[in-house]
Formats: structure tokens, C-alpha cells, sequence
């Protein structure tokens, strides 16, 4: 089955990518976008889906740092 | 006295790592793919852009076969030092608390800084004083220190906060100006600034050479 | 379909691969029948600008190529010189100007690939980066955009692979608005009796194919040919940008020079432009042989790519290489290793033919001479305008202004400010040789100990646009000379020149003019110099609709310097020094200067003659007296004059002095002109160098002090020269 997993910037951590996309849409015309944040998204195919939340924890994310959420089809 | 550096697909600068270790003692390199760290004293895991910085810095790494010898060496109270990229292997596999994350200034920075000795009682330091400055360049994308506060609290009271970026010379927004750190037993340390390209004058400074000079002293004969 | 409908088609399609009607008739000659599909789309690349040269071959003959320390010259993958203790260096410079323009990044990210593969092509281990790029004024929000993403992609790329980048340039003007100059230049390093040449050689050989799988970066024009019709949605059939993975490069890098080391190749050779089609040919051209490829063999990314997309792919990281049968086991071996991806593709065979195979079936045969050879090499109909065709800049400073104001004016101006916020998004240190680092000199110094060498090497990378659309064959001459004397200020001693020659369209007379102007210039500067070309690379139709760009000439020159430790910086450090004006005589001149172009004056169609030898002889003296550690800092004044010079001596190392000028007029204080310099030390060093030094004052304070002319405060001159960091925000 294929499996989404979407890997974020803890909130409260500096997200500086998120920061510098937030100043360049009003510099673009696109008004009202607030609270940017940029991860990462990998997607793959498993056999197990029940792996999947110890793959994030061991490799795909690093929990200290990082938020994780996982979507299977 | 012999230093092992470790070298990755995409490491950088072992082999400047391998020149700086040679001043202070016999030095060779340690491929990811060996398990086997040949009975050396002191492990380097140096910088670069192993495995491409891919998924994220550090992260794989942090798995290669050397690791594990790495990790059991760290164990047994050996010493083993981690330069920029090898701090972000270090923190991902464990051994060192804390994370590396994009400079605030969201770009590469190459350039000499400023970094003050906090802890002068390690067999990184001990050829310093605290308050000792040094100079020694930095040059990274991912280098601003994190640590939740908490750990932070922890780390300055166990005196595991070795370097800090001297005020007005924090490249990379790295909290409390965090250049370096061990961990609890002080035989694991990682530091984002590159000493390896501070050991002669020729180049820019020597400073660098104190640290290098401290783990040889630390593991001589006594 | 008739032979006559058939002709109409390909004749339709050679047409609209940039081929004229004389050429594809000369290719019907020289195949005997009417090209395929692929041979055509083979064709039209080999024959076109980009790699026959067709307009400029001809000129490029004018150039010196020998030299006493010369051991590969034009015509290889990269050009080298011996530096002593059995080393050479193997250097070029390339352009990569219209894939940077499209996409700045990954252009001029790919540019900085393609060079390292040049020069590790030739056997030599990549030591030092430097990057040559022009835009438009700043004012425009697209040319903040391409050199924001230009220096982030030659960092990318340069740091990722760990390859220093060591010096540069950046310069803004209009005419580059539309068309932008990204060049790159690569050093190596190897033992000279390693080097290794491009020639295919032994029937039976095999050819294998190293690196990245192939998809359709690059193919742009040749889609032409394809048979599917490109859906609106198939976008993954649309022809793509080419997109660099230093980590892919690195680990070819390692293994090409393992397997260069253990003496398994026969011959090496990158794929560049137009892919496996130019670089088989050329192997087979020089070697004097045959090639049999199958494309069915090629790894590739994409699914159902034609076979003549196979050919003109550019996908990055990749490199040919000629083995024989019975090291094929190795060459798997050091491969599997370094996870670097290598697969047999064809084979050395004895006729001189170009066979491109799909399995069994042949569906292109051409021969090698009419790809490599035989393209039609154009005369230029030059004809020098009768007047300046580019526009006047904008004026930005009141003529009227002081020499106050004009000097901080000048040191804010794009073109002077510190380039800091480039250079320190580059690794300028890995490797452990570098011992002058950007802004510590004039040129980059690399010391040569860790290969087990004596001394050092120095190089540095100069263009001039605007003063060569003044006049191309003195602007020219100057670039020239102006890179020698970087070279000079740290004690280096020029043994060889690469070149990259940027200009506009040379089918029209004007720009022919310049080009053929521009190359006599250089040809008699290095005449004169001694110094041959090892190499180079031209970019030609750089023009919009607004006309064409500056005409650009862009030189590297690598030098060589006995006491790296001795290397002077430009930098004035000790208070007490005396500070000495040195100079071959050249009177300093407003018109084509930086000042002028504040000002908003009308360029010039003309500069003052530059007595070469007299450079010359300068130059020798203040190499010279560079070389004899006496001196502590060495400056060659161009771009803004001496008292630009003198502000810049200041900044390095945060020292001031005071001075007095023998003319404080402003055409003596910021005029130009080649042959200047401005050194300091102590007074018994400044005396060597006799009357052709005039001591002007001390250094000491922290501010600048011009008697007669003003007085600038350290923090005022720095904060008027960090003016190019807001670009960088």
C-alpha cells in the first residue's frame, strides 16, 4: 500500500524557511498567508503498515526536532 | 597515540582532519562500510555532506556499519570527536544531546569566528583555559544548536557545554551561543567550528591545534 | 512518401534544429544519403554554435598556445602546466550563460559540475573553484533573483563536493539585464606524468558508460524530433532543465581517480554538452577509430526515451570512459564500491564510423570526420561601428559632487562593494591549501604541501565588459594585463591562461567586429607576456531585442610563487609602514571608468593605448619586490582608482593611513588605468623598487586622510562598502 508521511518543524522551534516564505508572498501580492511552516513530505510503498510509525521515529523524522503524520491509502 | 577519521560517501573534510591529526600523532582513515576501528585511541568523525545532507543532515549516517563500533567505543569510554557534520551524526545517533538545524541566516556561511572555552576539564580542552579564546573558521548551512530548555539546564550544569561563539560572533543563531558540547561523561564531543583548519599559521590560525593537542596529551602514556 | 516529400520533411526539421540549407546539404554529401532522425538530431548538435565553433574556430587560431611550462594545450577536456616537483595543474573555464538565465540555481550549480568534470577528465584531483558572473543593475528585481540563485547554486554545488571556491567576480550593467554571464573556472592537481588524454584507442576496446542514469535533461530544441506528439499533461516527456547532484559527482569523482590511479583506463572523457553524441565523437576523432554504442544498454531514468534522445541527453555527473575487456571486473569492482553506477555501452571499432545501436538494429551510422571535422567553419564580416552603440548608463552622482562624496559613492556602487556577503557562502578552505582567502589579496593562493610540492600557486579570474565595448582590442588587453598584475601583487609568475570569450550575435558586423578586435587584443597581451591559452571556451549570441551584451572577455590565469608565507596581502596592517605609489607610467583616465558610468557619461569609442611592455616591465618589478617578503601588503589599482585603492588598502585589515597625492583633481584620484599599484612596508623595502615608487604617506589611525582632498573615517568607508548585503537579505 502507499503511505504519505508529511514531517514538520516542531512548533515552538525557529523555522526559518517557514519565515523567509512568509515575507515573500505579501512581496508577491498574496496577502493574509500567516503561520508558515516548511517540511518535508516522503512518500513509499510498504508491505507493513505497522512499521511505519518506527521508521519515522528511527530515520524518516527526528522526534527531538520534528513532528511527524502518517497517511496510508 | 592514534586518531582514526572516519570517512563517509560525501565526507569533506576527512582528509583535512587526517593532515590536522597527523601533527599530533599517527592518523588513518576508517571506512563507513567497516565495522572495525583497528584499535585506534581517538575516533574523528569529520565534516562534509555525508550521504548529500539527504533527509536530513546526519541522518544516514548515523546507520553505517562504523557507527555501531563508534557508538560501542563511545560506551567503553573511548574518545571520539565530532566536527560540524560529524556533531550532526553524533546528535542523530545519540551519542551527544541536541540537534542541528538550519542557520537562522538560512545560508551557507563560511567564516573565522571568535569561540570562548566554558570548560576547560576535558581531554578536548585541557591545553586551555577557560576563557581561553580561539579562533577557527565555521563554514555550514545546518549548524544553529537546539536543545529543549530543559536539556539546556541540564547541560550547563553538568559542564557539558565546552565552546561558546563569542558575544557578536554566533554565525548561526545557535542558543546560549552554543559552539560545543560533550556528553555526560565528557569522552564525546561535537563542535560545529572546523579546528582541523586552524593548525598552522600558513593557513589562519593554530588555535585549533589546542584542541588536537589536548586528546593526544589525554591519551599519552602517562 | 516519396524521396522528394521525405527530403522536405528533414530538410523542415534540420531547419528547425538550427541547421541552414548549406549545411544539411553538406551532410547529405558527406553521408551520401539524406540523415535519419538520429543521425540528424547528432548532427545539429555537433554542428551547431555551442560545440563546432563554426564563428570563432578561426580566431581562436590568432592565440599563443605554446609556452615553457605548457604540457596540455586547447583541444582536451582541460589545458595544464607544470608548477614543479613533478605536479601540473589542469585548468579551464566554461560558461554556462542560458541555462543560468532560465534557472539560476541549478544553472549555475551545473555549470560548476560541468567544469569539475573537465578537469577531472584529464586525471587531475579538482583543487579550487573560481566564477566569473554578470548581471543587470540591481535595481531589477530579476537580476537580484539570478545572482541570488547563481551564488547559491556554485556554493551548492562546490561546497556539497568539496572543492573550495577561492575567487571571483561579480559585475552589474544593463546590457546583461537579459542575458546573464555565469562562468566557471576549475583547477586540479596531478602528477604530470598522470595526466590522461580524451583519444578512444584499441579496436575492441570497450566503452563504458559511469554515473548518473540518463533522462531527458537538456534535450531543449531536439524534442523537435520526437515522435509522440507532447501531450499538454505528459509532462514528464517534456524536455527538462538540467538538474546537479554534487553527491552523485563526488563519489564519480573518487572512483575516476582510483581507477586512474590502479591505471585501468585507456582514455577519459565527461559528457557535457550534447551528451553521448559530442563526447563518443570527439573520443573517436582524436583516436582515430570507430565507436559502436547501444542505446538499449544505457541506464535510464525516464521510461520509453528514443534513441535519439539517449544520445543528446545532458543529464549531469556522467563520464565515458575506453577500457580493455579484461579490466572490466576491476573497473565493477572500484565502481561497486563508491556506489557509482557503470555499465559496458559499446565498443573501439576499426572503421571511422559513428554506429548508434538499439539492440541489434542500427538506426544511425555516421561518419566521424563530418561530425567532429568537417562542420563549416564561418569567416566573421567584421565592420567597426561609426559610433557607440550601447546606451549611457543611468546617472546615479552628480558630476558636480566632491571628491567626499565621490569616493563613498564609489565604494557603495554595486560594482566596488565588498563582495563578503558572496564569498562567505562559499567553503574557500577545504583541502587545507588555501592560504590567501578571498578579499585577503589580489589573487587566491593554494599551497602545494599537501602534494608533497614546494611553494604555491596563485590564480585569479578577470572580464571587462564595459571598457571593452569602449574598445574591444585595448579593453581587452587590459583584462589581460589586469589578471597578470593580480598575479604579480602576491609574488606569482603567470605560466598559463584560460579564456572564455562571452559576446553577442557574430553574424552581425558590429559584434564581429568586437570579437575579432577582442582576440587580437588578447593575442598580443600574452605575445608579449609569454603566456600561452591552455583552453577555453566561447559563448556567443548573448543579445535580446535590446541588443547585444558588453563584449566580455573573461581570463584566468594560474601563477606560480616559490614562499606561500611571503604571499603580501592587500590589506595595510602595521601603523609606521609608508605607503608608495608605483607605476608604469600610464596616465589615470575618466572616460570608460567606474566614476564615468556614475556619472551617467556616454561611453567612450576609443580607450588610451597601454604600452604593453612597459606593464610588463612593472610587472616583473613588483613581482619581484613581492616575492622578497619586505613588503607587507601589495594592491593593484583598477576599478575606481587610487583613491579607491587606497580605501579598499584601509578596509582589509581595518588600518587607516594618510596620504598626499602629487594631482588631487578627481581625474587623478579615481581616473584608470593598467599598471598601478599601491604597496606598503618598510621604508628599505619601498626603496628597492627605486624611482618607479613615490612615496606617498603612512600608514597608521583609523581613517583614511587625502591631503587636499578629504578625510573618511574607517566606519564610514566600511559602511559604505557592505552595500551589496542588502542584495543578499
Amino acid at each position: 500500500m502507499r503511505a504519505r508521511v508529511l514531517i514538520r518543524p516542531k512548533q515552538g522551534i525557529l523555522d526559518p524557511q517557514g519565515q523567509a516564505v512568509e515575507r515573500a508572498l505579501p512581496a508577491l501580492g498574496f496577502e493574509g498567508a500567516s503561520e508558515v511552516r516548511v517540511g518535508r513530505m516522503v512518500e513509499l510503498e510498504v508491505e507493513d503498515a505497522s512499521r511505519l510509525d518506527e521508521m519515522c521515529e528511527r530515520l524518516l523524522a527526528n522526534p527531538l526536532i520534528e513532528d511527524y503524520e502518517v497517511t496510508v491509502e | 597515540m592514534r586518531f582514526g577519521v572516519v570517512r563517509f560517501p560525501g565526507s569533506c573534510d576527512e582528509t583535512d582532519a587526517l593532515l590536522a591529526c597527523k601533527r599530533y600523532g599517527d592518523a588513518e582513515l576508517l571506512w563507513h562500510g567497516d565495522s572495525d576501528l583497528w584499535g585506534v585511541d581517538a575516533v574523528v568523525v569529520p565534516g562534509g555532506f555525508s550521504y548529500g545532507d539527504y533527509l536530513r543532515v546526519g541522518a544516514i549516517a548515523r546507520f553505517s556499519p562504523v557507527m555501531d563500533a563508534v557508538a560501542e567505543h563511545a560506551r567503553a569510554g573511548g574518545i571520539v570527536f565530532g566536527i560540524c557534520n560529524g556533531f550532526q551524526v553524533l546528535c542523530e545517533a545519540g551519542l551527544l544531546p541536541g540537534a542541528l538545524l538550519p542557520n537562522a541566516g538560512l545560508r551557507f556561511v563560511c567564516r573565522q569566528v571568535d569561540v570562548e572555552v566554558v570548560n576547560a576539564d576535558t581531554p578536548f580542552t585541557r591545553a586551555c583555559e577557560p576563557g581561553d579564546i580561539l579562533s577557527i573558521p565555521v563554514k555550514h548551512t545546518t549548524g544553529r544548536y537546539y536543545a529543549p530548555e530543559e536539556d539546556l539546564r541540564d547541560l550547563d550544569a553538568h559542564g557539558q557545554i565546552l565552546l561558546r561563539y563569542r558575544e557578536g560572533h554566533n554565525p548561526n543563531g545557535s542558543v546560549a551561543d552554543i559552539a560545543g558540547v560533550s556528553n555526560r561523561e565528557r569522552n564525546v564531543m561535537g563542535l560545529m567550528p572546523h579546528p582541523e583548519h586552524a593548525v598552522d599559521p600558513l593557513t589562519g590560525s593554530a588555535d585549533g591545534g589546542r584542541l588536537f593537542e589536548s586528546m593526544a596529551t589525554a591519551l599519552a602514556p602517562a | 512518401m516519396s524521396a522528394g516529400a521525405a527530403s522536405a520533411d528533414r530538410l523542415a526539421e534540420a531547419r528547425a534544429l538550427g541547421l541552414n540549407d548549406f549545411e544539411y546539404e553538406l551532410i547529405v554529401e558527406k553521408m551520401g544519403r539524406e540523415p535519419n532522425g538520429v543521425e540528424l538530431a547528432v548532427f545539429s548538435l555537433m554542428w551547431s554554435e555551442h560545440c563546432a565553433y563554426k564563428h570563432s574556430k578561426k580566431l581562436l587560431g590568432r592565440l599563443p598556445t605554446e609556452g615553457p611550462h605548457l604540457l596540455m594545450g586547447p583541444g582536451e577536456n582541460a589545458g595544464a602546466v607544470t608548477v614543479g616537483s613533478g605536479l601540473a595543474i589542469a585548468f579551464k573555464v566554461e560558461s554556462h550563460n542560458h541555462p543560468s538565465a532560465v534557472e539560476p540555481f541549478q544553472g549555475a550549480a551545473t555549470g560548476v559540475g560541468g567544469i569539475l568534470r573537465d578537469v577531472f577528465a584529464v586525471g587531475a584531483r579538482p583543487i579550487a573553484v573560481l566564477d566569473s558572473l554578470r548581471f543587470g543593475e540591481l535595481s531589477s528585481g530579476r537580476s537580484r533573483y539570478l545572482l541570488d540563485g547563481a551564488v547559491s547554486g556554485i556554493g551548492h554545488y562546490g561546497n556539497s563536493i568539496g572543492v573550495p571556491t577561492v575567487g571571483g567576480e561579480v559585475y552589474f550593467e544593463g546590457p546583461y539585464e537579459q542575458n546573464c554571464l555565469v562562468n566557471a573556472m576549475c583547477l586540479g592537481i596531478a602528477r604530470e606524468d598522470r595526466l590522461i588524454r580524451s583519444a578512444a584507442a584499441g579496436v575492441g576496446n570497450l566503452l563504458v558508460l559511469m554515473g548518473a542514469r540518463t533522462g531527458r535533461d537538456g534535450i531543449g530544441g531536439a524534442s523537435v524530433l520526437a515522435s509522440a506528439e507532447l501531450d499538454s499533461k505528459d509532462a514528464s516527456k517534456r524536455p527538462t532543465v538540467q538538474i546537479g547532484d554534487p553527491f552523485e559527482e563526488k563519489r564519480l569523482l573518487e572512483c575516476c581517480l582510483e581507477l586512474l590511479d590502479r591505471g585501468a583506463l585507456r582514455s577519459l572523457q565527461d559528457l557535457g554538452a550534447a551528451g553521448l553524441s559530442s563526447s563518443s565523437s570527439e573520443m573517436a576523432s582524436k583516436g582515430e577509430v570507430g565507436l559502436d554504442i547501444d542505446v538499449s544498454r544505457v541506464p535510464l531514468r525516464e521510461d520509453d526515451m528514443e534513441p535519439f534522445e539517449i544520445m543528446v541527453s545532458e543529464s549531469q555527473e556522467r563520464m565515458l570512459c575506453v577500457i580493455e575487456p579484461d579490466k572490466l571486473a576491476e573497473l565493477e569492482e572500484v565502481c561497486g564500491r563508491w556506489e557509482v553506477r557503470a555499465t559496458a555501452i559499446g565498443e573501439v571499432t576499426g572503421g571511422r564510423r559513428l554506429r548508434v545501436l538499439d539492440g541489434d538494429e542500427v538506426v544511425g551510422d555516421m561518419p566521424v570526420d563530418a561530425l567532429v571535422d568537417d562542420c563549416p567553419l564561418y569567416d566573421l564580416e567584421p565592420a567597426a561601428p561609426s559610433e557607440q552603440i550601447y546606451a549611457p548608463p543611468p546617472r546615479v552622482l552628480d558630476p558636480a559632487a566632491d571628491a567626499r562624496e565621490t569616493l563613498l559613492a564609489l565604494l557603495s556602487s554595486h560594482n566596488l562593494a565588498s563582495r563578503r556577503p558572496l564569498f562567505e557562502q562559499y567553503d574557500s578552505i577545504v583541502q587545507s591549501r588555501t592560504v590567501r582567502r578571498p578579499e585577503d589579496a589580489d589573487a587566491a593562493v593554494l599551497q602545494l604541501a599537501p602534494d608533497g610540492g614546494e611553494g604555491a600557486i596563485a590564480v585569479s579570474i578577470d572580464g571587462n565588459g564595459r571598457r571593452v565595448a569602449c574598445d574591444p582590442y585595448t579593453g581587452t588587453v587590459e583584462a589581460v594585463l589586469e589578471c597578470a598584475a593580480n598575479l604579480a601583487c602576491v609574488g606569482a609568475e603567470p605560466l598559463g591562461l584560460t579564456n572564455c570569450l562571452n559576446f553577442g550575435n557574430p553574424e552581425k558586423p558590429h559584434v564581429a567586429w568586437q570579437l575579432e578586435r577582442s582576440v587580437a587584443g588578447m593575442a598580443d597581451a600574452l605575445r608579449e607576456l609569454g603566456v600561452p591559452v591552455v583552453g577555453g571556451n566561447v559563448s556567443l549570441y548573448n543579445e535580446s531585442g535590446d541588443g547585444p551584451i558588453y563584449p566580455t572577455p573573461v581570463v584566468g590565469m594560474v601563477g606560480a610563487l616559490p614562499d606561500a608565507a611571503l604571499a603580501p596581502r592587500s590589506g595595510f596592517s602595521e601603523e609606521g609602514h609608508v605607503v608608495a605609489f608605483v607605476s608604469a607610467g600610464v596616465e589615470p583616465s575618466l572616460p570608460g571608468s567606474e566614476l564615468a558610468k556614475l556619472r551617467g557619461d556616454e561611453l567612450p569609442l576609443g580607450l588610451p593605448e597601454v604600452d604593453v611592455a612597459a606593464v610588463r616591465e612593472m610587472l616583473d618589478a613588483v613581482r619581484s619586490a613581492a616575492r622578497g617578503g619586505g613588503l607587507a601588503s601589495v594592491h593593484d589599482v583598477a576599478e575606481g582608482g587610487v583613491a579607491v585603492a587606497l580605501a579598499e588598502s584601509c578596509l582589509a585589515r581595518g588600518v587607516g593611513a594618510s596620504v598626499s597625492l602629487p594631482d588631487s583633481s578627481l581625474d587623478a584620484m579615481f581616473g584608470e588605468g593598467v599598471g598601478r599599484f599601491l604597496v606598503a612596508g618598510e621604508r628599505s623595502a619601498i626603496e628597492a623598487l627605486g624611482d618607479r615608487a613615490a612615496v606617498i604617506g603612512t600608514v597608521g589611525g583609523d581613517a583614511l586622510e587625502i591631503e587636499g582632498a578629504g578625510s573618511w573615517s574607517l566606519s564610514e568607508l566600511r559602511d559604505a562598502h557592505a552595500a551589496l548585503a542588502e542584495a543578499f537579505v
